[in-house]
């Protein structure tokens, strides 16, 4: 996968994940043109399109648009469904999740998708265990770390299956 | 989810978003923002040392503002000091503004490499992924230098925490891809396959992506991963779905997972252990089974997950290509999908039936499906499934089936998007050539084209059809006929103009006898479209009018008028004005032999890579079209090409209208050069010219029967010949071509006869041209030697070539009657003044191609005077300065034993003998 973004209906872009080198004003461009054609089209159509020498996979959850890129000899299907994953874990993350969590819990959201996908590849597609892992730091973060030692901490990060 | 994630005490800057929010313009937008800015620029300046918490606070707000797209150009040190916190929380914020924000400031890089450094070492498994994550995320060339050494280790240690060997089998495969030099290989390598057997599922998928980037790119090194993959893939999908727990999705065991397997297998041919390819035949059939079992769910995850496994196994069999059966199975599947409600699956199915076409052995397969791949291009309503309609209808496409497809693509182009307009036209266009079985087909499909997609039409496309109709005169009558009916459409596209202008001033002649089509109502129908076309469409009507001069005298008078009214002559446009002035001058001055000569026919023009075939493999990229396939496809409707196909060198495009019509730029064929394979070439000879026999000279015995054509040709020059003779004397052009990019400096030829001199210097990609003046002083047999010195790149290259010069140049061809013919023959009965050969026949013994030898050859083809009609007698003199040397010539081909027996009989015994010698090798 070469990026992510998350968008709103009304344009705002709400996430951006590259997986690629890129300058910035190259990225701000890919994100105009991308978010101008995806809102152009219309519900009942195909999830998939060509665009420039990418794939386009896109999906639409209520307000908020997940789109991703991917190469040519990667599968769309499987990658509709990492994004169907990624609403997943948003959602048991926050509680029914809405556009609003993403926006005023933006870090999350970047947090819950670098312990899912990394370097633009699936890192851990078990949902309880990349839940784990966030709520082991969310338990750090209350913990007052300066009296723990790093061997403690240890012991608090249950080990994956 | 504790409530505390939510929030987790950064009031400040829920705040900030809310007021962001709240913002009812843009402009109020950049005034709180600015606000903001400022008031973290002066805490951060300020003499009161910020606690993290506070640190923490600002860079988030930072990185928000960031992302709402404004620019941030501070912050950074404060993120690199949060790195070094010891708070969790901080360090996260810290890692995430460097991986979004990251700066190629090499004082900071060094600082971030630091802090990375001493939490990879911290064997604090949390830590150690954050700065893992930080590396694959910034992946920068720094990173690899400090890292590429070290995260090996890690992922291969026996005491790496699951977890960490995931994260650090990915930060891995992101150097790889940016620094492939800096991650050298090593012992880790087979330790890294090996985790292809993992206990954990997780590691295994990390690690998956990892191998196969680094097998396609080093595929021996990791052989050994095929069979760990088979079995692995063999438990996944013979396992039931509870079995793998929360690997198991909707029902699907591990689809990521066996997704992976599936693409790494496709790194490398089909196993040669014959236990391992039985045991992976097992599972691609075992997939294909399932998806013919009922779902074991409604949700489309269900059916998404199982699919996206079908479909990479079927690029795996598509990839191995060698299972029939595996192949047809997957072509009935996709069928299925064809009609499937979800649009997804019916886009897929059309993308993957695809390739599928172009496998031997599900092409038939693929073509059953015809009816509702062409019943897709017309009902979908979403364009990019079209698209892949259109596409697959291109790919399923042979001679069975062309004029269907062609007529259907036709008919949707009426109606089709802009966005692919272009493309469908191209598609047509190339279809329509390849499997053009009669050529009149191909040129109601080309016009058509322009009638229903004019706009569309690219010059290649009408270029083509020119090239076409120009080189197959079986089709000029038909193309004439044609066009002008077109042009009687009351509105007519332009290209329909350029086309018909074209063709109607080489060929209206052929339509000329039919009143309803006579010269004048001709060119009356091609005026009345004059002034409504462009300027380059006028310049070409203005040289098609000079032709109809040539074809039709007594459109001279009309034309002249037109040609010499103010708005031609005194036309603001040069171009124009300078094609009126001077046609309008070389007809009234010139004489009709003269005119003749200027204006005479275009000679075929040279066979190469069809332009437009060039132009869809620009536009959709190397991959896109399967070059083999199209290049077979041409072999099999090889009739249009002449046998030509030179590939490779394409890059010879159509000039603009003036120079394809070739009109001003001296003796008509400088446009049209000979290049390589033209079509006399191929009729003459079977051996072409070859761009990689360096230095070899096409022998000069291939000219005997011809006069133009390519002469010579290695990487760097090419040198195409035209010549002319009449009488003793001869005028030969040579046409030195550059093939290169870079100049030729100090071009010399010399002649071991008299030769004008050539310009010394040939630019790359220009071709320079020089005549020799020929004159025939008594009969020859050596040909004249042409050398020629040039230094290309400062390497001097020196290269001889005998010019084709032959005696049978000079002949005269004399018509006589049976009588005469057996009379003087019977004179020439001096055994000296005979020679004869009896030799094994080295071409086809096809009458067509012996007459048009014999013509070549410039003697005069008698019929009816031999009584066994398979013979062959010929007539002519040669003309040389001192005498005339009248010679006759008998043909005998004997089909049956694949032998000839020539006879020559003439005035001069060295006359008989060269002849005889030269014909010989002709046949």
């Amino acid at each position: 996968m070469q990026f992510m973004l998350l968008f709103s209906r009304q344009g705002k872009l709400r996430l951006q994940k590259w997986y690629v080198p890129l300058s910035d004003k190259e990225k701000k461009k890919i994100t105009r043109e991308l978010v101008q054609t995806v809102l152009a089209r219309k519900p009942k159509m195909c999830s998939f399109l060509e665009w420039r020498d990418l794939k386009i996979v896109y999906k639409r959850y209520a307000s908020l648009y997940f789109c991703c890129a991917i190469e040519d000899q990667d599968n769309e299907l499987i990658t509709l469904e990492i994004i169907h994953r990624y609403v997943e874990l948003l959602d048991k993350y926050f509680g029914s999740v809405c556009e609003l969590d993403i926006i005023f819990n933006f870090e999350k959201a970047y947090f819950i998708l670098d312990e899912f996908l990394l370097g633009g590849e699936a890192q851990e597609t078990s949902k309880k265990n990349v839940l784990k892992a966030i709520e082991q730091a969310d338990l750090l973060q209350e913990v007052s770390t300066q009296s723990v030692t790093s061997e403690h901490l240890c012991k608090c990060i249950a080990t994956p299956q | 989810m504790p409530a505390v994630s939510k929030g987790d005490g950064m009031r400040g800057l829920a705040v900030f978003i809310s007021d962001i929010r709240n913002c009812k313009s843009k402009e109020a937008e950049i005034k709180r923002i600015n606000k903001e800015l400022a008031n973290i620029r002066s805490k951060f300046k300020g003499d009161k040392a910020l606690d993290g918490y506070s640190k923490k606070k600002y860079v988030c707000k930072l990185l928000f503002i960031f992302l709402l797209g404004h620019d941030i150009d501070f912050g950074h040190m404060e993120a690199v000091n949060l790195l070094s916190s010891n708070k969790y929380t901080e360090k996260q914020i810290g890692y995430l503004f460097i991986s979004v924000l990251v700066n190629s400031n090499s004082e900071l890089i060094r600082l971030i490499n630091n802090a990375i450094k001493n939490d990879l070492s911290s064997r604090n498994p949390t830590f150690m992924c954050l700065a893992l994550h930080c590396i694959a995320n910034v992946g920068s060339r720094e990173m690899a230098e400090a890292f590429a050494g070290e995260i090996p280790r890690i992922l291969v240690a026996g005491d790496t925490m699951d977890s960490v060997k995931q994260s650090a089998a990915l930060c891995l495969l992101r150097l790889y891809k940016t620094s492939p030099d800096l991650v050298l290989m090593g012992e880790w390598t087979s330790r890294v396959v090996h985790l292809l057997n993992d206990q954990h599922m997780g590691v295994v998928t990390a690690a998956i992506s990892l191998i196969t980037c680094l097998s396609q790119k080093n595929p021996d090194e990791f052989k050994t991963c095929v069979s760990l993959a088979v079995s692995r893939l063999s438990r996944i999908v013979s396992s039931a779905s509870t079995d793998l727990q929360d690997y198991t999705y909707y029902f699907v065991p591990a689809p990521w997972l066996s997704c992976k397997l599936l693409r790494l297998l496709q790194c490398y041919p089909p196993p040669e252990d014959g236990a391992v390819k039985g045991r992976l035949v097992e599972c691609l059939e075992t997939i294909l089974n399932k998806a013919q079992e009922p779902p074991k769910s409604k949700k489309v995850q269900h059916s998404n997950a199982k699919n996206a496994i079908l479909f990479e196994a079927i690029s795996l069999i598509i990839h191995y290509d060698s299972e029939p059966n595996l192949l047809v199975r997957a072509c009935n599947q996709l069928g299925q999908f064809l009609q499937h409600r979800e649009t997804n699956l019916r886009y897929l199915a059309l993308e993957s039936m695809c390739t599928l076409a172009s496998s031997e052995f599900s092409h038939e397969a693929v073509k059953t499906h015809i009816e509702t791949v062409i019943n897709a291009l017309k009902t979908e309503r979403d364009v990019s499934v079209r698209q892949r309609a259109a596409d697959l209808l291109y790919a399923m496409c042979d001679r069975s089936n062309a004029k269907q497809i062609v007529a259907e693509m036709l008919s949707y182009l009426e109606t089709a998007d802009y966005s692919i307009r272009e493309e469908m036209v191209l598609k047509v266009a190339i279809l329509a050539e390849k499997y053009a079985v009669d050529y009149s087909w191909y040129v109601d499909t080309i016009l058509n084209l322009i009638r229903i997609a004019g706009d569309y039409v690219s010059e290649e496309v009408w270029y083509r059809v020119i090239q076409i109709v120009i080189n197959r005169d079986d089709v000029q009558g038909y193309a004439a006929k044609t066009v002008f009916e077109a042009l009687q459409a009351p509105a007519c596209h332009e290209n329909m103009v350029k086309v018909g202008g074209y063709i109607l001033g080489e060929f209206g002649n052929l339509i000329a006898g039919d009143p309803r089509s006579s010269p004048l109502v001709q060119f009356n129908l091609l005026h009345s479209k004059f002034h409504l076309c462009s300027v380059p469409t006028r310049a070409l009507l203005l040289s098609a009018y000079i032709k109809f001069i040539n074809l039709f005298p007594e459109t001279k008078s009309t034309i002249q008028e037109v040609l010499r009214s103010d708005s031609q002559i005194r036309n603001s446009d040069v171009e124009l004005q300078q094609r009126a002035v001077e046609y309008l001058k070389l007809s009234s001055i010139a004489s009709t032999d003269v005119l003749a000569t200027v204006l005479e026919e275009m000679p075929p023009f040279p066979e190469r890579e069809s332009s437009i075939l060039a132009k869809l493999k620009k536009k959709k990229g190397p991959g896109a079209v399967s070059v083999n396939e199209l290049e077979e496809g041409k072999r099999e409707g090889g009739e249009l090409n002449g046998g030509g196909e030179r590939g490779g060198d394409s890059s010879s495009t159509p000039s603009p209208s003036a120079d394809l019509l070739g009109l001003r730029a001296g003796p008509p064929v400088t446009a049209a050069a000979p290049s390589a394979g033209s079509l006399l070439v191929d009729v003459f000879s079977e051996a072409g010219v070859n761009d990689d026999v360096p230095f070899l000279a096409v022998p000069a015995c291939l000219f005997v029967c011809k006069n133009n054509g390519v002469l010579f040709e290695n990487q760097l020059l090419q040198i195409g010949i035209k010549s002319e003779y009449r009488q003793n004397l001869g005028r030969m052009y040579l046409f030195y071509g550059n093939k290169t990019s870079v100049q030729f400096v100090t071009f010399t030829t010399t002649l071991n006869v008299q030769a004008k001199p050539v310009e010394p210097l040939i630019e790359g990609g220009a071709q320079v041209q020089q005549v020799i003046n020929i004159e025939c002083l008594t009969d020859f047999s050596d040909a004249p030697l042409l050398n020629i010195k040039f230094r290309y790149g400062g390497a001097l290259q020196n290269l001889t070539l005998k010019l084709p010069v032959t005696i049978n140049k000079f002949f005269q061809p004399t018509e006589m009657a049976s009588h005469d013919f057996f009379q003087r023959w019977k004179q020439l009965s001096l055994p000296q003044q005979e020679a004869q050969k009896i030799f094994k026949a080295n071409h086809a013994m096809d009458t067509e191609v012996l007459k048009a030898k014999l013509l070549g050859l410039g003697m005069a083809l008698l019929e009816n005077v031999d009584p066994n009609p398979e013979n062959f007698v010929c007539a002519g003199v040669i003309q040389t300065k001192a005498q005339q040397v009248g010679s006759l010539l008998r043909l005998e081909p004997n089909a049956q034993a694949q032998m000839y027996r020539l006879t020559v009989r003439s005035s001069k015994d060295t006359v008989s003998k060269r002849l005889c010698e030269l014909l010989a090798e002709q046949f």
